[in-house]
């Protein structure tokens, strides 16, 4: 009897080279396509309205191409997690209980993410330039699967009320108010991602140069050529584009090998997936190994104004703007409001950024939301940070004529172009003509952006001087340099290495799907697409670092102690007594809890990266998991100062 | 144990074998009882200052629970010289503050050992005046070092002034031996100044107090005649004067080593003042190696007065446009010139004023360019001028102009070869 099989869709939302629904497909008697929609999430206060309509628009394509097929989309309202538990390692445990065979096949990314970081000795590279050097020494990537008569006999049952059991639900069935709504900027779904692709390639065709267009004004508007959101919810596949590329430069040049300047988009994606695939606390500061431990200012009324387009940085504002109403934003936009909200003037927290960002970006994907705002911070990628972004000059550089800001910002449409950028040096009468006070129509800057890059150029030298131990004067310095070409810095240590530390392979390698024999009845088919997110990975126990190991001691000797209640309560007698150190240690314990479980983990995650190649950002890591030590002292005082305060 | 700080090889070895030779002492009186817990016990003093100073406060709090005489060994006053006070606010900063505990137990018992203290504050007023607090407490200390430092907004600035005054000059006037003081973006005023010169002019050494708007020229021309044996200064520019350069080049005062300056312009169009040839002369002749670093946060229109003669700058930083003119002064008059960094610059390429740099200033030996442009020839012409002598380069890719001899491909190998090593430009995340 031939098996009935499922297909869940994730994250790749086609059925363009899809391995995963071919192998359902294949052999079996009747197939399921399923999605699972989980409108708890949805609606509320019309968040995110734009990933939304995207996303069900997505639904609806696929629905729309299977019904073509003759089959449905199964959509089942409620979360997976209440279906299955979490994690794909346990939802395959479950399948194979109740007989049935769980297929994973990878189609998310270009390159199997493990065989890169296996390549790089076991850690995924850090910087952008080490990864290209990684993948041009790696087989290119599989070729698309090709899907002529996917369905070939097998048939999809469907019910006479399918369509209210399991149809795609509209934007109003989910509660968001859709009154006023513009029509989708960036329409969802498979077949517009199809023509977008052949539209592109038409243009790099026509254009004939390959290397990466020059910035104009033009760049910032949302072009019916571009791709990233179809590649975010896998209505476009990444190698499809990767061949198709890879062809028309063939046929165009008439030189057989591109250069990887060539997928620039791709392979930043793929880079940042890379960093993320054994990072669980990849989009956090706390606990994240490879990001650098910077004191931001924690400042809802700021952060709200960045938010909500209203800095009084018209460049700033008109970006933000777009964003919220299109769901897109060219990626200099994005580095200037990430500059902006983060190093540059404001000085809050990435993170932040980030939740905004994948608020309201449709091609927020985890890892490379997360890894780009790190990098735009400055927070790891071992980037210099002299440069900020003028919330003035950037733009001005740009759209010398601001247009781009009279579209998002009508109500400076009557400023000339002398002053768009900063409309607060107007004259009054520029003001009165333009029907627009500053103070009045359109806020003041909310911060003086020479006096806030001045103090915040000079807290990240601070920082990095103190994680790099530089002592000297220069700026650039500051910063561990990567000018060696492995890209990391520091010459390889091959003594150093850990083979057994290796974090061992979470996503379910391809080879089992070989499994050829099908006895079960049902098939549960799903695409390994899901992004690495911070559940489903399993941190495995690392080596301690010198210190930790001594920390360690101390706490189990102090435990050792307290398993029988008595050492407990002889140090809180000692405490009433002469010495108060056992109490204030024993308060110190108690209330900094949450700091030690932060300061273990970190030095698990930095004991992880000593050995590797980079050991100095092992140092680093190491002075970050000791800023809260006394063993600190400033770097800007002279040498010998230092040495004086020394026990010799 | 000089290297304390830094866990590198050298210093690590050293220092092992001096813990070999006293462990090798200490465990003689162990041997008769034999079992481990009495070793541990017997861990002689040294041993555990050793041991404690490379763990974090938390860690020795642990530790000091284990025993007396580890508790003992927590309170030594080795180990409380230096203190960096974590003063934030919840509703204000991401990360912990010290533990108001400690504080006390280290006003209590520990102040007078306190030599190399910093306050870091957040951007709430609370933390700065909970800094203020802590100083005003520590009457029988003798600092060395002081440093307060806003980490996020300048707080200390929120304060009422007289209210940080009274604190700083208690530290002033009971430390009497200061060497180092970093008090950027602080309300200290002349007075306060005054009564650091009165308590202190022997031992200081370092005094950092950029935008310290309460202080004018006359306040810190009292400091550099009095304090000989200052070596670093930091100030705005606005205090920067030819009698100030004097002072410190005067016969009694010993060899400047660096002097910050930042440049920054409160409101559009301001006018700045300028400073004499002969003045920075007699700065370079007193004190012939010392840098000059110079931050710029000015309007390409207010540069009018800056590098029209020569001026014995070593770091220079222009954190907001620069004109092509300006650059092309600063290749002119710039000899002592070792470090540029331009953040941006105009829509034309810099090709004539990059290569005037590497041609005369011969100590350039780092650059950096954010939005800039240059094309790839002169940017390879520069390289090779100045050759492997740069050993900071670091240029956006944006910045490189493909031109009909080099394109973006290309220019990473020729630059390679000039500075014989691996070199790429600065890339951008482009998603």
């Amino acid at each position: 009897m031939a098996p009935n099989s499922i297909h869940w869709f994730r994250r790749g939302l086609r059925l363009h080279d899809n391995p995963a629904l071919q192998e359902a497909v294949r052999g079996a008697g009747t197939v399921r396509c399923v999605y699972f929609l989980d409108p708890w999430f949805a609606g509320s206060s019309n968040l995110g309205v734009n990933r939304w309509r995207f996303l069900l628009q997505c639904l609806d394509d696929l629905d729309s191409n299977l019904r073509k097929l003759n089959s449905r989309l199964f959509v089942i309202r409620g979360q997976p997690a209440n279906v299955f538990p979490p994690g794909d390692a346990a939802i395959k445990k479950l399948a194979m209980e109740a007989g049935v065979e769980v297929i994973v096949k990878i189609s998310h990314t270009l390159y199997n993410l493990d065989k890169i970081i296996e390549l790089n000795g076991g850690q995924p590279p850090l910087t952008y330039k080490r990864f290209q050097t990684l993948i041009s020494r790696m087989d290119p990537p599989e070729m698309p699967v090709v899907s002529s008569a996917l369905m070939g006999c097998c048939v999809t049952p469907i019910s006479e009320d399918h369509g209210d059991k399991y149809g795609v639900p509209s934007l109003e069935e989910l509660g968001f108010d859709t009154e006023g709504l513009p029509s989708a900027v960036w329409p969802g779904g498979e077949t517009e991602a199809l023509t977008r692709i052949e539209r592109h390639l038409e243009r790099k065709a026509w254009v004939a140069n390959f290397e990466r267009p020059r910035m104009n004004a033009n760049s910032l508007l949302a072009s019916p050529t571009g791709l990233s959101p179809y590649l975010r919810f896998g209505c476009l596949s990444c190698r499809l584009f990767y061949f198709k590329l890879t062809d028309l430069y063939r046929k165009v040049k008439k030189t057989s090998k591109p250069p990887l300047s060539l997928y620039g988009q791709l392979l930043w994606r793929e880079f940042f997936y890379t960093a993320a695939t054994t990072n669980p606390r990849f989009d956090k500061m706390e606990g994240n190994p490879i990001c650098v431990r910077i004191p931001w200012d924690r400042n809802p009324e700021a952060l709200a104004k960045w938010a909500e387009a209203k800095t009084g940085f018209p460049w700033i504002d008109a970006i933000m703007t777009q964003l919220r109403q299109e769901g897109w934003i060219h990626h200099l936009a994005r580095h200037a409001v990430a500059c902006f909200l983060t190093r540059g003037d404001l000085w809050i927290s990435w993170e932040e950024g980030m939740k905004v960002f994948e608020e309201l970006l449709l091609d927020a994907d985890w890892s490379v939301n997360a890894g780009s705002w790190m990098w735009l911070s400055c927070s790891s990628f071992f980037q210099q940070f002299f440069h900020c972004y003028c919330p003035v000059g950037f733009g001005r550089r740009t759209d010398p004529n601001g247009d781009f800001i009279r579209r998002y910002l009508p109500v400076l449409r009557g400023f000339p172009a002398k002053y768009i950028y900063d409309p607060w040096n107007a004259p009054d009468t520029v003001q009165a003509a333009a029907k627009c006070i500053i103070g009045v129509h359109y806020p003041k800057p909310m911060v003086n952006h020479a006096e806030a890059s001045r103090l915040n150029i000079e807290r990240m030298k601070q920082i990095y001087q103190q994680l790099s131990r530089y002592r000297g004067l220069g700026l650039l310095a500051s910063v561990p340099s990567t000018h060696n070409g492995n890209g990391n810095g520091i010459a390889y240590s091959p003594g150093e290495q850990q083979p057994g530390t290796n974090t061992p392979a979470t996503t379910v390698s391809s080879s089992t799907v070989a499994s050829g024999n099908r006895t079960g009845s049902i098939l549960l088919n799903f695409d390994n697409e899901e992004n690495q997110g911070p559940s489903g990975i399993q941190q495995q126990q690392q080596r301690l670092g010198k210190t930790l190991i001594c920390v360690s001691l101390f706490r189990l000797l102090h435990k050792g102690g307290s398993v029988t209640g008595k050492r407990d309560r002889e140090s809180e007698r000692d405490a009433e007594g002469e010495d108060d150190t056992l109490s204030t240690a024993h308060k110190l314990q108690r209330q900094i809890a949450e700091i030690t479980s932060v300061h273990a983990a970190s030095g698990n995650q930095s004991a992880m990266v000593i050995g590797y190649q980079i050991h100095i950002y092992a140092n680093f890591m190491d002075t970050v998991n000791h800023y809260k030590s006394d063993l600190f002292f400033p770097v800007y005082f002279p040498t010998d100062e230092l040495d004086e305060g020394h026990i010799s | 144990m000089k290297r304390r700080l830094s866990r590198d090889k050298d210093g690590g070895s050293s220092s092992c074998v001096e813990l070999m030779e006293v462990c090798k002492r200490a465990r003689c009186p162990s041997e008769n009882s034999g079992d481990l817990p009495s070793d541990w016990a017997w861990l002689p003093q040294e041993i555990l200052l050793c041991i404690f100073q490379y763990l974090p406060l938390l860690d020795r709090a642990f530790a000091a629970q284990v025993c007396h005489g580890w508790n003992q060994a927590f309170h030594m006053p080795e180990l409380w010289r230096c203190f960096e006070f974590e003063l934030t606010q919840p509703a204000s900063s991401y990360l912990k503050a010290t533990h108001p505990d400690l504080i006390k137990q280290i006003i209590k018992k520990h102040s007078n050992h306190l030599q190399y203290v910093s306050f870091k504050v957040d951007s709430s007023t609370e933390s700065a005046e909970a800094a203020c607090d802590i100083l005003s407490q520590l009457v029988n200390c003798s600092l060395k070092t002081l440093g307060l430092i806003s980490t996020a907004r300048p707080s200390f600035m929120e304060l009422p002034k007289s209210h940080f005054i009274s604190a700083l000059t208690v530290v002033f006037v009971n430390s009497k031996s200061l060497s180092s003081l970093k008090i950027d973006d602080t309300p200290v005023d002349d007075p306060s100044l005054k009564v650091l010169v009165a308590n202190n002019s022997d031992t200081l050494k370092l005094l950092k107090m950029s935008s310290c708007p309460h202080v004018s020229p006359a306040g810190i021309l009292c400091v550099a005649d009095q304090c000989h044996g200052l070596r670093e200064l930091a100030l705005n520019y606005h205090l920067l004067s030819d009698e100030l350069l004097i002072a410190l080049s005067s016969e009694k005062h010993v060899h400047l080593e660096h002097l910050r300056i930042d440049v920054v312009s409160e409101n559009p169009g301001q006018q700045f003042h300028s400073i004499k040839k002969s003045s920075w002369d007699a700065m370079v002749r007193h004190s012939p190696k010392f840098n000059l670093v110079m931050y710029f946060f000015l309007y390409e229109d207010e540069f009018g007065p800056f590098f029209r003669e020569e001026i014995p700058v070593t770091h220079l930083y222009f954190g907001r446009s620069v004109s092509k003119d300006v650059l092309g002064r600063v290749g002119m008059n710039c000899p002592r010139l070792v470090e540029l960094v331009v953040c941006a610059n105009g829509l034309r390429p810099l090709d004539e004023e990059l290569i005037r740099i590497a041609e005369r200033c011969k100590h350039l030996s780092a650059i950096g360019l954010g939005e800039c442009e240059v094309s790839c020839s002169a940017f390879v012409e520069f390289v090779k001028m100045c050759g492997r002598r740069l050993s900071q380069l670091s240029i956006m890719e944006e910045v490189l102009i493909p031109d009909h001899k080099y394109g973006l491909d290309e220019i990473h190998w020729e630059v390679s070869k000039h500075l014989g090593r691996v070199w790429f430009p600065d890339m951008m995340p482009t998603w």
